[in-house]
């Protein structure tokens, strides 16, 4: 089994559209997992039908019983997340600054209070509309612990790919280079990165690489929206040369990209033919690198 | 006053407001911009100054003192977050997993895990402007945890800036706990979308997010042409203020890719950013 990470370091380079498109092509020949839960947008492209939901725990919260407390002032002396507020002498919780550490609790003389485990977010094994089984997840609303859930979503993946005996996993990964990525990078085969030429596109890019690097796997690059800039698609170009990453195509920018989404269809449903053939190319030429590089 | 721009979903153009509002704002008040997405930091592609300050910036781990060690067990017992393994008769602590609330430090019976300074990031302080600093904080590779250095980094504008400068962040995208740590202090949030499937889909969860937090918001649309209605009906039915709009506009995406700022190129832009400054200015409602 082998699974294909897709990742930018920037957002809104096209990288969700371009996943969507490689999980279509593949038909039900393949295992998707949507691992951007802070904007989980894939759903929106696959239509999963949200079969099966499970409640994903991460992290605690301190909670503090009003009736056992002594006013002591304890825990609001060891808490280093300002978390505890004390107003008229009542010391509550601040659910949005507690880190759920449980230093509080192992001070309070009295055993007033209590970690309870808290309920940060849903996941969902879902059949989309390739009948492909897809795995993803709705983080909740101010929770915390994404990269958790970004494992969970994984991991459930993984399980779901055994069972069906599929060989391929594709994962929608997010933005950034924190707890997230790296959750997402971990145990991948190969990594797509999508980048756009712009500074920003190119900067970010060379940071998530760097990342890559740390994971020892065998990474290519898609360039979107290369016409906006020719200059730095260029510099993004040698950029990969320098770094050996494989240079896996450049698309056009193309507004077919937003009207497909706007009709909730995959850009390789619906769009233009030359964009069909370029993304055609590129999941083959990826798979191959997949099978090349990991072996 | 502090101001954030967030936005749900990434390349919605946080940074292209974040760097040209800051800008615009310099001509008529004294301003500080602060990357906080110190993940991927790129404010600073757009405004060019002098740096004047540069600091590395720590977080605080504990470091196992294996002489006075007494393996009693506490420290792994402890910690939450599961950052700290017992190999045989050696205590590993792994950084990415801690959270720094000195628990296992200040509760081991030998005190043999003593804080110390790690390296997550540097900080980098610039002047654009008489009226304008950029201040922006990048996170070293490797390190997962992004909350710390925006928490070190809200600190050193609460220290440095008075209240006579309009303080902007450039927020993460995502909803999870760095934007919250971004947006948990500050006056308003101005949240960037762009109108798509995609984009409302984010923007929802945001706005629930900023309600949570009791937060006075109000929302621009980038890309405006694009896609449909449905932000704008969205925005509408939940009676949250549209600040501005700025136009789909292929000049804008090249002047952006190259990294100039467009207010001072594309008057329909400036004239957009005039009515940010009013929705900045004018009295909060609450949420």
């Amino acid at each position: 089994m082998k699974e294909i990470v897709v990742i930018s370091g920037k957002g809104g380079t096209g990288k969700t559209s371009i996943t969507a498109s490689f999980a279509y092509l593949e038909g039900e020949n393949i295992v998707v997992a949507d691992c951007d839960v802070d904007a989980a947008d894939m759903h929106l492209l696959l239509q999963p039908d949200f079969k099966i939901a499970k409640d994903f725990y991460s992290g605690e919260l301190a909670v503090i019983d009003q009736d056992a407390c002594i006013y002591c002032g304890e825990c609001k002396t060891v808490c280093r997340f300002d978390a505890i507020p004390v107003e008229n002498g009542i010391y509550t919780v601040d659910p949005i600054s507690c880190e759920g550490c449980g230093y509080c609790s192992r001070v309070c003389p009295v055993d007033a209070i209590t970690n309870i485990d808290l309920l940060v977010g849903e996941y969902y094994i879902s059949t989309i509309k390739t009948k492909a089984t897809m795995v993803h997840a709705r983080l909740g609303i101010a929770a915390d612990n994404s990269g958790k859930l970004v494992a969970q979503v994984k991991n459930s993946a993984r399980e779901v790919a055994e069972k069906e005996k599929k060989e391929l996993i594709i994962v929608d990964g997010s933005p950034g280079i924190g707890c997230p990525v790296v959750s997402s990078l971990t145990g991948a085969h190969y990594v797509v990165l999508v980048a756009e030429p712009s500074l920003s596109g190119l900067h970010d890019l060379k940071r998530v690489n760097e990342l890559v690097k740390i994971f020892k796997i065998g990474v290519g690059c898609i360039i979107n929206k290369s016409d906006i800039n020719p200059g730095i698609t260029e510099d993004i170009k040698t950029f990969l040369k320098d770094e050996d990453i494989t240079f896996i195509s450049s698309l056009p920018y193309d507004e077919s990209f937003t009207e497909s989404m706007t009709n909730g269809k995959v850009i390789v449903e619906n769009g233009n033919e030359n964009i069909k053939e370029i993304l055609k190319n590129s999941w083959e030429k990826i798979k191959e690198l997949t099978n090349n590089k990991s072996e | 006053m502090k101001i954030a721009i967030a936005s749900g979903k990434g390349g919605t153009g946080k940074t292209t407001l974040a760097t040209n509002l800051s800008a615009f704002l310099s001509e008529s008040e004294k301003v500080v911009l602060a990357d906080l997405d110190v993940e991927e930091p790129n404010s600073g592609l757009f405004l060019k100054g002098d740096l004047v300050l540069e600091e590395v910036r720590y977080k605080m781990i504990p470091k196992w003192n294996e002489d006075t060690c007494t393996l009693s067990g506490k420290c792994r017992e402890v910690c939450n977050f599961n950052a700290i393994v017992q190999l045989g008769p050696r205590i590993l602590v792994l950084p990415e997993l801690c959270h720094s609330c000195y628990a296992c430090s200040e509760l081991c019976p030998s005190s043999s895990l003593p804080m110390t300074p790690q390296r997550m990031g540097v900080l980098k302080e610039y002047k654009i402007n008489d009226n304008l600093t950029f201040v922006e904080s990048r996170l070293d590779i490797g390190q997962e945890q992004a909350v710390p250095l925006i928490m070190q980094t809200n600190d050193f504008i609460d220290l440095n800036f008075d209240n006579t400068t309009i303080k902007l962040f450039d927020s993460p995208p995502g909803a999870s706990c760095p934007v919250i740590e971004v947006t948990k202090d500050v006056d308003k949030v101005i949240l960037i979308t762009e109108p798509t499937p995609f984009g409302l889909h984010d923007l929802i969860i945001i706005v629930e997010t900023m309600r949570e937090l009791k937060k006075d918001f109000g929302v621009v649309i980038n890309r405006y042409g694009v896609g449909n209605d449905d932000v704008i009906d969205y925005c509408n039915r939940e009676g949250i203020d549209i600040i501005a709009k700025i136009s789909n506009d292929r000049h804008i995406a090249e002047l952006y890719s190259g990294g100039d700022l467009i207010y001072d190129k594309v008057p329909a832009v400036r004239d957009e950013l005039e009515r940010v400054k009013s929705y900045i200015f004018s009295e909060g409602e609450g949420m």
